[in-house]
């Protein structure tokens, strides 16, 4: 899954099945060992980890999957959430806290309370999404390391 | 409070994770939403639920907790188990229901987390 592997840089690249709601979390999980493995410290490793699984959870909710990118560097961790779903029409009431228009069924296996994007943004130092109805999002995180 | 005295006080089955019985928690969260669990969550150990899909073990493994356990008589499947057992996180089983599990280890000592916002 490492793409290259430059000076101070790391590269991950990862497809995130949409059809299958039990592998979401994969990605993430992986770059979490990743981060640990390095010696990232707790607190920037938990940030960039449910910051990235919530953005996967979406991907898998509604826009039937995507890819995934994290470039790692001493500095910073660069997270890429990019799908060819629906778009977000409303990218301001997305970001509301409680606001979801995600269906019963997921709701039922614990997710859709509206706080998925709320949280990317809470715990990241950059949230930016690029969105257009019916072509698809791309979410770019940043997470600094003090 | 260890993990072997959340056995004891809720009658827990253990479902996979033995070798972590001694593991020291401090605080739990009761939630069958894990999209609150990832946005109220700093630094509970346990997280006690009724949902038993793969989602919940990932959604703890996320926030670093050792234990959860499923009210309300839930056994969750091999898939459950040995993503758990792979993230070394303790898995039990109770027939209480969530407000009296949550109750009985609060009672015994068991902390709710300071508030975050």
């Amino acid at each position: 899954m490492i793409e290259n592997d430059k000076k101070d840089e790391m590269r991950f690249h990862y497809d995130v099945p949409g059809d299958d709601f039990t592998h979401a979390g994969e990605a993430s999980g992986n770059v979490k060992k990743v981060l640990k493995q390095l010696g990232f410290s707790p607190d920037v490793i938990r940030r960039t980890t449910i910051s990235m699984y919530e953005g996967e959870i979406n991907m898998v909710i509604h826009a039937g999957g995507g890819e995934a990118k994290a470039i790692i560097t001493p500095e910073k961790i660069d997270i890429f959430l990019i799908d060819n779903g629906p778009g977000i029409p409303d990218v301001n009431l997305a970001m509301q806290e409680g606001y979801s228009t995600a269906p019963d069924k997921i709701r039922a296996l614990g997710f859709g309370a509206g706080m998925g994007l709320p949280n990317m943004k809470k715990y990241t130092d950059d949230l930016e999404i690029e969105t257009v109805v019916g072509k698809g999002t791309t979410v770019h995180m940043t997470v600094k390391v003090d | 409070m260890l993990v072997r005295e959340i056995r004891d006080i809720l009658e827990a089955e253990i479902v996979t994770g033995e070798t972590g019985l001694d593991y020291e928690v401090k605080s739990a969260c009761g939630s069958d939403m894990m999209s609150d669990v990832l946005a109220f969550v700093k630094d509970q150990s346990v997280l006690i639920t009724g949902l038993i899909n793969p989602q919940v073990v990932r959604t703890a493994e996320m926030m670093d907790m050792r234990c959860i356990v499923f009210v309300r008589g839930k056994k969750p499947d091999a898939s459950v188990v040995s993503l758990a057992a792979e993230g070394g996180i303790v898995l039990l089983c109770t027939d209480y229901r969530m407000f009296v599990a949550c109750g009985l280890l609060y009672s015994h000592g068991l902390q709710g987390g300071a508030l975050k916002k």
